[in-house]
């Protein structure tokens, strides 16, 4: 007979439903983290007569404190587990399932977006202790907006590393987060600062008309014109990002090379706010509000750039009421839905509120994706068992079952390609590929005589 | 047609997918769909999922609540206790009465009670319900080991659930390797390697003899044939199900191990129609057996259920066997008939990754090289691509060219398909294939440039080392 205490290591664990008691190296990671916090938090009393080394070394202690600490909690927690899906106590966590934790946390980045927009003064004196980074990386004292770049990058990184750990078997999980991780950190970070120490403009080169709705605004690209030849590669990269390479991409890849690659919103979803995908609302309900908002955002950005456009045109008297709209759009679309409800929201209405109802950059991908695109999350013949984990963790909200349980490929404008449906399907039911267009709709139907379309072996015989 | 009731006992998959489809055919019938177990249609196969905290009882709903008043399905709660088929009528436990036209029977299954003693202890419990599940949650917080008995899919389940609440498990197997009288011994082997690396203890060989009561008519411990004791606080018996037709068998229903039905789901009882797990086939189709208790079945079932009542004549013919699983980490998939040893005249090529966790069986015809099943277990694989190989008959050297077809894992996955293939035409050198891979752009270009000898979409492996 065996030995049956061997088995005693499980014994110590948590008896609470899907409870996870954290090993000492978690809660050490945990305390470094929220000590982190703490010393920026204490930056705030920062005067503005503290030297340049001092607040290097103040600055290094809290953002190290954050990342090593996050690092070891984050890592700890999934290598220490063997590698696969591993949703467990999602449903009944408090931070994950709109417990108090959650809404502690919803109430926390809704008044840091508060504070960012409306009243950066309020973050005082941590502002100026990202001056020595700011300094290094881009020549100039820091303002809120380096210190909000800042904060973004680092959780991405750093969150990125978790969901590395996380997805680590799925080779396509680890590729886009580590994708996902260089976008954020190169093009929307360190290149931009890296254009600012050298007097150029501070181009996002990764963030397109309409999500960065001035970028086709007059006024910006007359802007960008006298600033030389860079400045005219950034106009005509305005151009050509939305107008030639967003519809030829989207066309082979659909709309995940972007929203799942590229894209920041993505990225911070993805990382960020990887814990709180399974929150986002699945009922009818919620897909027929959506097509109205998000389309009703696209029609509102064009139009007010549209109309920016025909202001030479138009009578003087005309002139308060469309800057009145411009800054209804930024106000309204840019900060309220973008930042406040996009991101507060993660661990209330889930990590896509602003790429699901809002964001008009998805608008134009989806109806592409849609419509002309080789893009198609494919359904494996009859194997779906209506478990539900793809919907649940469909973090646009897609039902993914009412599909894949019918045996129909999943062809939807929203589907931002994250491939987190096919990562958790225990039956290897989903594929995201891209393939021929003409039989991307169709699905499976037993058991008449199956043939192998051009479609799958053309798709398959990679 | 004139308004007929049609009453469906169960809300499982077969009878909500009777209940739809008659729906679709006809917008008369007055459609009644009858549980006990819930009031809604969801998806058994997410119990774990409930358990483990990956999804609540709302998101195993396949349909939101809205969608059965929609449809004019109605729904009703309760336990039936009788059926009179003569005076075609349900009876409930709660003394209602339910009158009807047509009966569908899609009652499902029941975990298998072998009649070891102390089976009907508390703590000692199957799972295949919603109640079974609040069993469990009532009860695993008083426990420190568990036993599960039967090594099959349901018993992998109960132990990755019972592994996240940090209940050590002792898993009984009757037979000489996991799965044995369904998994040939490479895959077996596989399956229990899995099972060991997640800290189970796995007992091979090895069977209850009791379970041993303990003051207050609580399971304490299982004696086993060996005569050890085993210390635990509940104890799952995983041995499989058999159909639950106790009430179909007690109102004169004719019946085997299932209710008999005939190739278009009618019993032998005028007016009553039985399916999915409950059913048993009185003509067995080609290459399946007389009861199969899966979820596609009963989905089937449900189909042609609905056709048939709707007056169309659609026999049963469910085409090539699959079926899928997950033992804990890896994936399970099969195609056609792959039984524990090849039968008479097939051949089996197995491989195995060096890591362990990954394999492929093709079995074929040893005269043709006709393809008769597959088992794959941590790749995907493609449905469609198997279901046409087989049914038509393509030989084992063909598929093995075009191996790639059949790959169904997620883009940036490492391919196994020339590691495959080399090792096959290894194995098999009479029937050694030539792996046929899709070119990329460059390689296209390439080979117009320079004129490369190479047939066109073909690449040699046969030249590689196994």
């Amino acid at each position: 007979m065996k030995d049956l205490t061997a088995n005693l290591a499980y014994e110590s664990h948590s008896l609470t439903p899907g409870g996870h008691r954290l090993a000492p190296l978690e809660q050490l990671g945990l305390a470094l983290c929220g000590v982190g916090f703490m010393v920026l938090l204490a930056g705030y009393f920062t005067a503005s007569d503290v030297s340049s080394g001092v607040r290097a070394i103040w600055l290094g202690l809290a953002w190290g404190g954050v990342v090593s600490g996050t690092l070891l909690y984050g890592l700890h927690k999934h290598l220490s587990e063997n590698a696969g899906v591993r949703n467990h106590g999602k449903t009944t966590e408090s931070l994950t399932a709109r417990g108090a934790l959650g809404w502690i946390l919803a109430v926390l980045l809704t008044a840091f977006y508060v504070v960012l927009y409306w009243f950066p003064e309020m973050f005082g004196g941590i502002t100026r202790l990202h001056d020595p980074l700011s300094q290094a990386l881009r020549g100039r004292p820091a303002d809120h907006w380096f210190l909000y770049g800042t904060a973004y990058t680092v959780g991405t990184t750093i969150m990125g590393a978790k969901a590395l750990a996380k997805y680590r078997h799925s080779r396509y999980q680890v590729v886009r987060t580590l994708v996902i991780m260089a976008s954020q950190l190169v093009m929307a970070y360190l290149l931009p600062g890296f254009l600012a120490s050298i007097n150029q403009p501070e181009a996002y080169l990764t963030y397109f008309w309409p999500l960065a709705y001035e970028n086709l605004f007059p006024g910006s690209i007359q802007g960008l014109m006298n600033r030389g030849a860079f400045g005219t590669f950034v106009v005509a990269w305005s151009f050509i990002s939305i107008f030639v390479a967003t519809p030829i991409l989207t066309y082979f890849y659909g709309k995940r090379w972007y929203c799942s690659w590229v894209c920041g919103c993505g990225g911070l979803a993805n990382t960020v706010g990887d814990s709180f995908r399974q929150i986002s609302d699945k009922s009818l309900r919620a897909w027929q509000v959506e097509r109205y908002t998000v389309y009703g955002v696209l029609v509102f950005i064009v139009l007010v750039t549209g109309l920016l456009w025909l202001e030479p045109y138009m009578p003087a008297y005309m002139h308060e009421p469309l800057y009145m709209l411009r800054k209804t759009y930024g106000f309204l679309i840019g900060m309220v839905l973008a930042g406040v409800v996009g991101v507060g929201a993660y661990p209330l209405m889930g990590t896509r509120v602003w790429c699901r109802f809002f964001c008009p950059m998805a608008a134009v991908l989806g109806i592409i994706q849609r419509f002309f695109s080789r893009f198609r999350i494919t359904t494996n013949g009859g194997q779906c068992i209506s478990c539900g984990n793809c919907s649940k963790y469909c973090e646009m909200g897609i039902d993914v079952r009412s599909y894949a349980q019918r045996g129909e490929n999943i062809v939807r404008a929203s589907c931002v390609g994250c491939g987190v449906c096919a990562t958790v399907c225990p039956r290897g039911v989903l594929s995201l590929e891209n393939g021929p267009t003409e039989d991307r709709l169709k699905g499976y139907t037993a058991p008449t005589q199956p043939v192998i379309t051009k479609s799958v072996k053309r798709v398959a015989m990679r | 047609m004139s308004t007929r009731s049609i009453v469906i006992l169960g809300n499982g998959i077969t009878g909500i997918t009777a209940a739809r489809n008659i729906r679709k055919r006809s917008d008369d019938d007055r459609i009644t769909v009858v549980s006990g177990e819930t009031d809604h249609h969801f998806s058994r196969t997410a119990l774990m999922y409930i358990f483990m905290g990956d999804m609540t009882y709302a998101d195993t709903k396949p349909y939101e609540d809205g969608f059965w008043p929609k449809n004019r399905i109605e729904l009703k709660r309760g336990w039936v206790d009788a059926i009179d088929t003569t005076a075609t009528r349900l009876t409930f436990s709660n003394g209602d009465s339910l009158p009807y036209d047509e009966l569908i029977i899609a009652t499902g299954s029941q975990p298998n009670r072998l009649g070891w003693p102390g089976q009907d202890l508390q703590g000692v419990q199957g799972l295949y319900s919603l109640q079974d599940l609040e069993s469990m949650e009532k009860l695993c917080p008083t426990t420190k080991r568990a036993v599960i008995a039967g090594g099959g899919l349901i018993g992998v389940e109960v132990a990755e659930m019972l592994l996240t609440r940090g209940i050590a498990v002792t898993f009984l197997v009757r037979e000489k390797s996991f799965w044995g009288s369904v998994l040939p011994e490479g895959e077996s082997k596989l399956v229990g390697r899995e099972i060991l690396r997640h800290g189970i203890d796995l007992s091979l060989q090895s069977e209850i003899q009791e379970i041993l009561p303990d003051a207050a008519g609580r399971a304490r411990a299982v004696k086993t044939k060996a005569g050890d004791e085993i210390p635990c606080e509940m104890v799952f018996l995983t041995a499989g199900v058999s159909p639950n037709i106790a009430v179909a068998r007690a109102a004169g229903v004719e019946c085997d191990r299932g209710v008999l039905v005939d190739e278009f789901f009618r019993t032998a009882t005028p007016h009553v129609w039985a399916g999915g797990d409950c059913a048993q086939h009185r003509t067995v189709p080609a290459g399946r057996r007389p009861v199969e208790q899966v979820w596609y079945t009963g989905k089937l079932h449900g189909e042609h259920i609905a056709a048939n009542i709707c007056g169309e004549s659609l026999p049963y013919q469910p085409g090539i066997w699959f079926n899928s699983a997950k033992f804990f980490d890896i994936e399970y998939q099969t195609y056609g008939t792959v039984l524990p040893k090849p039968r008479d005249g097939e051949q089996s090529f197995y491989w195995e990754h060096p890591d362990g966790d990954k394999s492929i069986r093709v079995n074929f015809r040893g005269d043709t090289g006709e393809l008769v099943g597959v088992n794959v277990f941590g790749i995907r694989h493609r449905h469609l691509v198997w279901e046409h190989w087989i049914a038509a008959g393509t030989t084992v050297t063909e598929a093995m060219s075009d191996l790639g077809a059949a790959n169904f894992d997620p883009e940036f996955f490492r391919q196994y398909e020339p590691e495959i293939v080399a090792a096959f035409n290894a194995a098999h050198p009479q029937s050694a294939a030539t792996l046929r891979t899709r070119k990329g752009l460059f390689t296209r270009v390439f080979q117009r440039l320079f004129k490369s000898a190479s047939p066109r979409g073909a690449v040699a492996v046969s030249a590689m080392t196994p």
